[in-house]
């Protein structure tokens, strides 16, 4: 019934934003769309190729604090304002990080291939801790079974749906 | 790519966004504060533009205090804006510069000499005495002592290293630490 209503209003009004509101996101970006193409018609252009903005190896910077790696500012020496000299501490640190992150990596103590192989018997032991007991018992219940054939599995309790 | 600077020689200073420079409080309009940067403008500071400032807890900031702070907005289309906080909303030893100590001007590349990692000078100075430096990329610099003396010391220092060689300097310093 709502459908009918609509298709009696006009364009304009449908545009307006309070009749908006209640529109989703697609039919939003087909009246932008609409919109945009209405516009782009009235509109005059060159009907020239286009020309290729060639690739500009310049970069423009204002700043002399990246070009020449400037300290920071504030320095206090020998204990005189012991907040700056923290401060100062912090900044060196901070600038040292970014320069060690930038050479090749550190040697791991660990080589990739034992990591590879300790994570992957980790993350079996972690899981078993996990698994609810009755899972726990299962499991159990395999690796009994790998040595002695004879046992009968035991038949997990699982929901039953309630026949109507 | 291989970076090469190529830089303008200039003689007055002019804002540019990111620069930590050393500004005078010259008057408060309303919620801002006007400073005296060295700049062909003065530029605005907001009073909220402070570490843990808000409408109730105002920084204290008269006339006439030296401020450290940096640009926020500096083009050539706009007045300068400057802030005393970082991009976390943290100090970074931006603010009011304490009292006492002595402001004087040097020229901008002197200023990046200075600032540049390793500069001598500031190694050599750090060994004479305690004292605390703030150099300003508008060539402003601010300098405090335990006295007036060894405040001044600094100051020629500083100034005449414009046109003092090394050797100079260093023949100076050593005069000094013999005192």
């Amino acid at each position: 019934m709502a459908g009918e209503v609509k298709t009696k209003l006009s364009k304009n009004l449908l545009r307006m934003k309070f009749m908006q509101r209640g529109l989703d996101s697609q039919t939003k970006k087909q009246l932008d769309e609409e919109e945009k193409k209405i516009i782009s018609d009235e509109h005059w252009y060159l009907d020239l190729p286009d020309l290729k903005e060639k690739e500009s190896y310049i970069i423009e910077e204002r700043s002399f604090m990246p070009c020449e790696d400037l300290l920071y500012g504030r320095m206090s020496f020998k204990g005189f304002n012991p907040e700056i000299e923290k401060l100062m501490v912090q900044i060196n640190s901070k600038s040292k990080k970014e320069e060690i992150e930038e050479d090749d990596k550190m040697e791991a103590d660990v080589s990739d291939e034992e990591m590879a192989r300790r994570y992957e018997t980790l993350v079996g032991t972690i899981g078993k801790k996990f698994l609810k007991k009755r899972d726990q018992r299962v499991l159990h219940d395999e690796d009994e079974e790998e040595n002695s054939n004879t046992r009968p599995k035991k038949a997990r309790k699982m929901f039953l749906k309630p026949q109507d | 790519s291989p970076l090469t600077a190529c830089t303008r020689c200039r003689l007055q200073y002019v804002p540019v966004k990111g620069d930590h420079v050393i500004g005078i409080v010259t008057g408060k309009v309303g919620d801002v504060f006007r400073l005296d940067v060295g700049g062909s403008e003065q530029a605005s500071l907001s009073y909220l533009a402070f570490e843990g400032a808000t409408k109730r807890n105002r920084p204290n900031v008269q006339v006439g205090d030296l401020i450290y702070g940096q640009f926020l907005v500096a083009n050539k289309d706009m007045e300068p804006e400057m802030v005393c906080i970082d991009s976390s909303g943290r100090a970074s030893g931006m603010g009011v510069i304490g009292q006492d100590g002595f402001l004087f001007k040097v020229s901008l590349g002197l200023i990046r000499k200075l600032l540049a990692p390793k500069c001598e000078i500031i190694q050599e100075l750090s060994q004479l005495y305690p004292f605390e430096l703030v150099l300003g990329m508008n060539g402003r610099i601010w300098v405090k002592a335990k006295t007036v003396q060894q405040t001044l010391i600094i100051v020629n220092i500083l100034e005449a290293c414009e046109y003092m060689t090394a050797e100079q300097r260093k023949q100076a310093l050593a005069k000094l630490s013999g005192n």
